[in-house]
């Protein structure tokens, strides 16, 4: 007794230290940006900082600007999520087959997710999408097509091929692992039964990845929410606000206009926003702890 | 019968997989080749694939004119002081976890989660603001701390799900024989825990290379590292192809080494042990 209870002591005294780092930044800065979020608060102005309550909240919501970073911001994850998934279920199926030299594959299909954000950025903004001297206009023009200048013409759907590229590494690897514990028994009975292969992937396989498919969705919407860096480098959220998110609006808002209120007002939308996202995260990874 | 038709159809998921693997892979293949290039031949029209003249001399003009080396050493700087610093607070936390699990064990792991998932925009004005009245922007040191704590919730849930799997009564055994707790954590827990913590730091200093929000936002040039080096080739004076693709190559080229010996590590830590 007189052990456990010892060991419980020492416990705690473990996980202080980093619960208490974690706790500080988790709420100092949050406090603060609320704190700043009701102030009339600019950089450039040293007389400012009086409290005006929701004023920032109602200017930041009623910007025209904003519901367009919301949509953006939307189309952004949406598109990404709908590529990965799709690319990725395929990815692993294909990857799952032996074929010769499956493992270089699979190292070839990884390795943009581990490429850096400013260069797969700018790679695929300059090498590839350049629209006179760029890869695709050479393919575009060679097929016969009119060369797309893709960060004028699609600026957003260019950053969303460039995010896809960096993601569909990772929900390839996780579909792969999930379809790699299904019952080899189950396919080897499907096969004897000659169960057509869309049947099988439609009623065995895809319920299966289901609860890996739910993993990859909210793991993904919670980093791609905070897209940034790739906007940045490529088109500073431009042209116009056509690819201005959220996190860059914020940003903008902050750091290039000074408006410290208003970008904090815009700071916490953005962590309510993803909280919706985290509560079924985490709801669902804390089940999966018990089993 | 049977036997020609399943080496035919070997024969199409090998071409199959290797068409997609190279086309997935073919955006970091033209820039390796592309790194090899003059500027001149960088830009031609029709593109040169692998006939043109083969040269080494932008990877000498990217470290000449911008010091990359020095950039370089503060990704090092960064990567592995933020994942040491991060061992030495989860450590602890992950064996506490492990070992002597309370009531509140799970929800502690879940909300250690739930701080990953705050957006760095709710952060970032605070942070910025207090890292400049205290001289901490541009410095190695505010930036380990970021680092460190971005992904502390990880490294500890890393740990955690490693730690788990030593079977708690080999501790129990020396706990018994007398072991202080940090001799029992240096002497029993961390010699069996070595992978597990080698993964953790392998995944760890990847994400930590690559996190491009906070070191763009926090430094300028003095602790600046090679995301922020590269970004410095968007402005539009700056597009020189061959020597972009010469520093990104070097940039990625370590990282992505490692990441491909981290493959399993990966699903493992980037899930939270949700699949398996």
């Amino acid at each position: 007794m007189a052990t456990t209870r010892h060991a419980k002591a020492l416990a705690r005294t473990a996980v202080s230290p980093a619960v208490v780092v974690l706790f500080l930044w988790m709420i100092v800065p949050l406090v603060m940006t609320i704190y700043f979020s009701t102030l009339n608060y600019s950089l450039l102005d040293p007389e400012s900082g009086a409290f005006i309550g929701f004023q920032n909240y109602t200017y930041f919501l009623t910007d025209p600007g904003f519901l367009t970073a919301l949509g953006n911001t939307l189309e952004l994850v949406g598109g990404v999520l709908l590529i990965t998934i799709i690319g990725g279920i395929l990815l692993a199926l294909l990857l799952d087959q032996p074929f010769f030299g499956v493992g270089i594959v699979r190292l070839m299909v990884l390795a943009p997710f581990f490429v850096m954000p400013t260069v797969s950025a700018l790679i695929w903004k300059n090498l590839l999408m350049h629209p006179v001297s760029g890869l695709f206009a050479w393919l575009f023009k060679s097929v016969g097509l009119k060369p797309i200048d893709w960060f004028a013409q699609a600026p957003l759907t260019a950053i969303i091929l460039i995010v896809a590229w960096q993601w569909l590494p990772f929900a390839a690897l996780i579909l792969l692992t999930a379809l790699q514990s299904l019952d080899p028994e189950q396919k080897e009975a499907a096969e004897m039964d000659g169960t057509p292969a869309l049947s099988f992937f439609f009623y065995i396989v895809l319920p299966h990845l289901a609860r890996a498919i739910t993993v990859v969705i909210l793991i993904e919407t919670i980093f791609l929410l905070n897209v940034f860096a790739e906007i940045l480098v490529t088109t500073g959220g431009g042209p116009g606000l056509d690819t201005t998110n959220i996190p860059f609006l914020v940003y903008a808002q902050a750091l290039l206009q000074f408006d410290v209120g208003g970008a904090s007002a815009g700071g916490i939308v953005a962590v309510i926003l993803a909280n919706i996202v985290a509560f079924f995260l985490v709801r669902m990874i804390g089940r999966n702890l018990e089993a | 019968m049977a036997r020609a038709s399943s080496l035919q159809r070997r024969v199409t998921t090998t071409a199959a997989g290797w068409i997609v693997g190279f086309l997935i892979f073919f955006p970091i293949l033209w820039m390796v080749i592309t790194s090899f290039k003059t500027e001149l031949e960088a830009f031609s029209n029709p593109p040169k694939f692998l006939f043109f003249h083969w040269t080494l001399e932008n990877f000498g003009i990217v470290q000449q004119r911008s010091d990359y080396l020095r950039y370089a050493a503060n990704s090092i700087i960064l990567s592995l002081g933020s994942t040491l610093v991060g061992l030495l607070f989860a450590i602890p936390a992950a064996w506490a976890m492990a070992f002597a699990p309370g009531k509140r064990t799970k929800d502690l792991l879940l909300w250690m989660l739930s701080t990953k998932m705050m957006p760095p925009v709710g952060a970032l004005i605070p942070i910025y603001l207090l890292f400049k009245n205290t001289g901490l922007l541009d410095t190695h040191g505010g930036l380990i701390a970021v680092e460190f704590l971005i992904n502390l919730p990880i490294i500890v849930w890393m740990l955690f799900t490693y730690f788990k799997e030593i079977p708690g009564e080999i501790l129990e055994a020396a706990r018994m024989d007398g072991a202080t707790l940090w001799r029992e954590i240096v002497y029993v827990l961390t010699p069996m825990a070595v992978p597990g913590i080698a993964s953790t730091v392998l995944l760890n200093v990847i994400l930590a290379w690559n996190e491009a929000f906070w070191t763009l936002n926090l430094t300028t040039t003095h602790a600046a590292p090679l995301t922020a080096f590269i970004a410095s080739y968007s402005s539009p004076e700056g597009l020189f192809w061959a020597k972009l693709s010469a520093a990104s190559t070097m940039a990625i080229a370590p990282i992505l080494i490692l990441g491909w010996f981290s493959q399993r590590q990966l699903v493992r830590g980037l899930t939270f042990g949700a699949v398996k």
